[in-house]
Formats: structure tokens, C-alpha cells, sequence
């Protein structure tokens, strides 16, 4: 489904901020897979991510999705592969419209809009309908500008955002980290289940380890822009976040040390 | 009495000022843009409706180009911004100083084309102010339903999403840089129409009028948003708001010359107007925000307090 070569990505070069944020990094993910990733500060998975969806375009390498060579294809273009969540709540949803315009206009992702009407009320009955399975009671607020609710919220709707029309690929990205503890468990839980519900193929960064172990059937753990540790399958579900930090000592050669990843564990 | 005469003019022309704020709205508003393109493509509209109609051409279909003009300008823009990686605010400078060279060509390098009420057929003039508003207000009301229709399709929608928030847009496979190019030249569409309007209104045509529209556009809006956010914050109340604040705007304009204010000033206090409503926000919170207190002072820890010192 995924398959990245050789990607590299070097952001301010021949200058003294010239820092390489991929350095020849290979993936490839098949159809159906839950891969979560995690790594420390500056490993590379953010901006692993938005080569994925088309944020800049790569020194060298090259990506594709189902087949298709995205890249050099433009970010927008790109979207009808792709359903994005961001670590900032504020960036997946448009705050100045309606709940219902959000959606309507997640759902013709990847369609050539046309002159006719954006948000019909037929579609308004099947988002209330979308909306009372996050069961937080957004279902009756439709009309709400989506600027009034809270982080939490905001996130849940994004993420019907990005599943509305199946993507090929579900790019998530850090997309709890910013909400509380509480929050973020039911988000993550939400995502499970929409991910299972539609079998998403589905990247998702996180900083917690557990997380990263207890999600999805496959784990990635990056260090220096490249993939230090890639478990899998059995191996991956009875994983220990110890085994997790030996794997990552002897393939990078380095011990692993990254507060907001330590700390969250 | 004297005021009460001057009225109907400061209706009529406010209501031609306040389509032109509807196109700024467009651009500032729903894409985000502070458009200066408009300065001229205002003047644009005035010249191509008023040479057309001096050869001769209907009033309406001389309307229909006048717009169309104005979107080419905005296009202009548009492709400064998009296309060519140019900052907004530079991009619409740009724009203006071309229009400047383009309308004058338009005059045939005359500064004063006129068309008179009694020699041509023209859908609004200053000679009629009752004639004038009915005009106008009905060829406002139709542009708002148009642009209330438009901006609820899908394409539509994109549009307002792509100056709320680009990145939610593009993540949604939403054009970006062809939505701000498609919105500009609505934008300028519009604004270029009120200027066939004025045009008409007037009887003449000037190089140099338009100068600092953008400065009435952003007063009217701010005006008229003050009121219609408080009734309903929906697109259609905005617009019919952004309308009553150009009508306002023209009333004001008008007492302030009946009370023999020298003209020369008008556009400084309106720029200080349109400065002052740009400010309020940021005033109210640096300076007129009391700071929560972070640990309230609970009257039993202040007793403890008390004791301590005590001993």
C-alpha cells in the first residue's frame, strides 16, 4: 500500500541550521496494517510524515501509494490517497464554519467539486448519525461553528474527517499529544475503533510508549532518520517497553533518552 | 431640513459603497487577504462602464464587462500571489499601479470621461436619488443572493475554508492557490461592478477616483459586522450588515460636511476610523484585560497568614 525508498530530507542545506531529517529511510506497508511510530526528539517522524503527505517535496527517494508515484505530486492532489490528523487540534478543522460544512467538505475529498449544493440535508441526517457514535453529544449541534468546541472535540471530528472517505492511507500524527490525559484515551480509543471498523491502513506516531505497543500490528521506532527497530506480529504483541528500549540500544548503538518519551511511559 | 435633503444621496451612495465593501468582505474576510488591488479596480470598473456607455453600449451589458474587468484584475492578483509567490498586500500594490496605466489607456488618456443623465440611458444617476436607491438596492439584493448561492456549493465552501484555515484545506485535497486567485477575482468582480454603479451615479468617470477605497470597504465592513454579528453571525445577515455599514458610513460623511468640516480631511478621519476598529481588539487585550489572579486568596489560608506573623 505504502512504499517509501531511499527517502531523503536534509532542511536548511550548506547552512550552519543544516539538520537531515531523513537520511535514506525505507518503508514499506502493506495493505491493512495499523504501523504505530515512535522515536525521540529530531528522529525524523513528523517529517516522515508530511513527506507522506506532500508538505515539501524530498531530496531524493521516492513514495508510493497503492501503486501510484506520488512524489512529486502536489499536497492537494495527493489528499485523495490520504486522511490527515495533526498534532494541533486547531489545524484539521476549518473554525469559522459549521460541524456539518466540515464534514461535507471531508466527504468530497478527492472529487471535483462542483457549482452544486455543498451540504445537502440528506447528508446532514448521515453526519448526525457519525456524530452520535463519538458520543459526545456533537450529533445535535450540526450547526455549531466548529470554533466553539473544545480540543477534544475538535480532534474527534477531524478524525471522522479524515475516515469519511476511506483513504488509502491514515496519517496520524501525534494527534493526542495535545489533549489531556483523558481525552487523548478516548480519541486513541476512537481511532481504534474507526481504524479496525474500516481497516484502515494506518501510520500513527506517538510519544507513548505503551501506546506504540498496545496499538496496531506493527512498530516502528526511527532514530536519526532512518527505521533503528521495526517489530511486528507476535513478536510486537508481547512486547515490553524494556525489550522495546534493548531492541532500540542495540540497533542504534545508543542509548535511548528522550524526556517527553521517558516520562510518558 | 438641510441634511434631510441630503439623505436620499447619502443612501444611494452609501448603498454603491456598501456593494463595494461587499467585494473587500470577500478578501478580507472569507479568504483572509488584505487586498489593496481594489484601490483601482474600483476606478476600473468606473472607466469601462463609462466608455462603453458613451459609445453607446446598453448600461446593463456595460455593468456585465465592468465586472468582468475587475476580475480580471483580481485574477491579476491573484496569480502575483499564487503563481508567483509575491506577499498578498504587495501583490494587490502591484495590481493597483498596473490599473492606474490600464485605466488611463481605458479614458484614451483622458482624465474625465462623462456620461450624462440626459444624453445617455443609465440605470441610476444622482439627478433621481429615490430612482437611484430602488436601483441599487434591487442589483444589490441580486448579487447577494447570487453570492449567498455561491458561496454554499461545493466550491464554494472551499473557499471560505481556504482563508479560514489552508492547512485543513489542502489535508482535504482543496486547491489552495487556485481557490485565492478564483476568490480575488470575485472579489474584484464585485468591487469593479459598485464602481460601474458609481460611474452611473456620478455621470463621469475620474483616473482618480478609487484612491483609498479599500479605507471605506474596511470601515463599512467593520461598521456593519459590529451591528449584524450581535443579531446573527450568518453570512446573508453579514453581507445585508456590510451594506448598512457603507449607508452609515455615507451619513456620517455627509453631517460631518454639513458641519462644515473641511473636505480635505475626510480621508484622514476615515482612515483613523477604519485604524481604531483594527485596534480595538488588540487594545482590549493589552490594555483593558484584568489579569485573572493564578492563586485566589482564600480567607482561611490569609488567617494562617496572619497568625504566622503573629508569632
Amino acid at each position: 500500500m505504502l512504499k517509501i525508498t531511499d527517502l531523503q530530507k536534509t532542511f536548511n542545506p550548506g547552512t550552519v541550521n543544516a539538520k537531515t531529517a531523513l537520511s535514506g529511510f525505507d518503508l514499506h506497508i502493506k495493505d491493512g496494517d495499523f504501523v504505530t511510530v515512535i522515536g525521540g526528539n529530531g528522529a525524523g517522524k513528523s517529517t516522515l510524515l508530511n513527506a507522506i503527505a506532500g508538505v515539501w517535496k524530498p531530496d531524493f527517494g521516492s513514495i508510493e501509494i497503492g501503486g501510484v508515484d506520488v512524489t512529486n505530486m502536489p499536497e492537494h492532489k495527493r489528499a485523495k490517497f490520504l486522511g490527515r490528523v495533526f498534532q494541533d487540534p486547531m489545524k484539521g478543522t476549518s473554525p469559522d464554519m459549521e460541524i456539518a460544512e466540515n464534514l461535507s467538505i471531508a466527504a468530497r475529498r478527492g472529487t471535483h467539486r462542483k457549482l452544486i449544493w455543498g451540504c445537502t440535508r440528506k447528508e446532514k441526517e448521515s453526519y448526525r448519525e457519525l456524530l452520535a457514535q463519538l458520543d459526545l453529544g456533537l450529533e445535535d449541534r450540526l450547526s455549531t461553528k466548529v470554533g466553539l468546541l473544545s480540543g477534544g472535540q475538535r480532534q474527534a471530528v477531524t478524525l471522522l474527517m479524515a475516515t469519511l472517505k476511506k483513504p488509502k492511507i491514515l496519517l496520524l500524527d501525534e494527534h493526542t499529544a495535545a489533549l489531556d490525559p483523558k481525552t487523548a484515551a478516548k480519541v486513541l480509543s476512537l481511532t481504534d475503533k474507526l481504524v479496525r471498523e474500516n481497516n484502515l491502513t494506518t501510520l500513527m506516531i506517538t510519544h507513548n510508549m505503551h501506546d506504540a505497543i498496545a496499538y496496531g500490528n506493527r512498530l516502528i521506532m526511527m532514530h536519526e532518520g532512518r527505521v533503528a527497530v521495526d517489530v511486528c506480529g507476535e513478536e510486537k504483541k508481547n512486547l515490553t517497553i524494556e525489550q522495546l528500549l534493548g531492541l532500540f540500544e542495540k540497533a542504534s548503538g545508543s542509548q535511548f533518552s528522550d524526556d517527553k518519551v521517558m516520562l510518558s511511559k | 431640513m438641510v441634511f434631510l435633503n441630503a439623505l436620499p444621496g447619502a443612501v444611494a451612495e452609501g448603498l454603491i459603497w456598501g456593494l463595494m465593501a461587499i467585494g473587500v468582505y470577500i478578501s478580507y474576510k472569507i479568504l483572509d487577504i488584505a487586498d489593496l488591488s481594489v484601490d483601482g479596480s474600483i476606478c476600473t470598473g468606473m472607466c469601462v462602464c463609462a466608455v462603453l456607455i458613451a459609445a453607446g453600449v446598453p448600461a446593463w451589458v456595460s455593468m456585465i464587462v465592468a465586472f468582468l474587468a475587475g476580475a480580471l484584475a483580481g485574477t491579476l492578483t491573484g496569480l502575483f500571489h499564487s503563481a508567483l509567490g509575491i506577499p498578498a498586500i504587495l501583490a494587490g500594490i502591484l495590481t493597483q499601479l498596473i490599473l492606474y496605466s490600464v485605466n488611463l489607456t481605458v479614458l484614451g488618456g483622458k482624465p474625465l470621461v462623462q456620461i450624462s443623465a440626459r444624453e445617455y440611458d443609465l440605470l441610476l444617476n444622482m439627478s433621481n436619488n429615490i430612482h437611484a436607491i430602488i436601483m441599487a438596492a434591487i442589483l444589490i439584493a441580486a448579487v447577494i443572493v447570487v453570492l449567498w448561492l455561491f458561496f454554499y456549493t461545493e466550491v464554494g465552501l472551499t473557499l471560505k475554508s481556504t482563508g479560514d484555515n489552508p492547512d485543513m484545506s489542502r489535508a482535504q485535497g482543496v486547491n489552495v492557490k487556485l481557490n485565492k486567485v478564483v476568490g480575488l477575482a470575485l472579489s474584484n468582480g464585485v468591487v469593479a461592478l459598485s464602481g460601474a454603479l458609481l460611474a452611473q451615479y456620478k455621470g463621469s468617470a475620474n483616473i482618480n477616483e478609487g484612491r483609498g477605497a479599500i479605507v471605506i470597504g474596511l470601515a463599512a465592513i467593520f461598521i456593519g459586522l459590529s451591528v449584524s454579528m450581535k443579531i446573527k453571525p450568518n453570512f446573508v445577515v453579514s453581507l445585508i450588515g456590510v451594506i448598512g455599514g457603507g449607508i452609515v458610513y455615507y451619513v456620517i460623511y455627509n453631517v460631518v460636511i454639513l458641519l462644515g468640516l473641511k473636505t480635505d480631511y475626510l480621508k484622514m478621519f476615515s482612515a483613523l476610523i477604519v485604524a481604531l476598529f483594527l485596534a480595538a481588539p488588540y487594545l482590549k487585550t493589552t490594555y483593558f484585560t484584568k489579569q485573572k489572579s493564578l492563586h485566589p486568596v482564600i480567607p482561611s489560608e490569609k488567617k494562617e497568614e496572619g497568625g504566622r506573623t503573629d508569632a
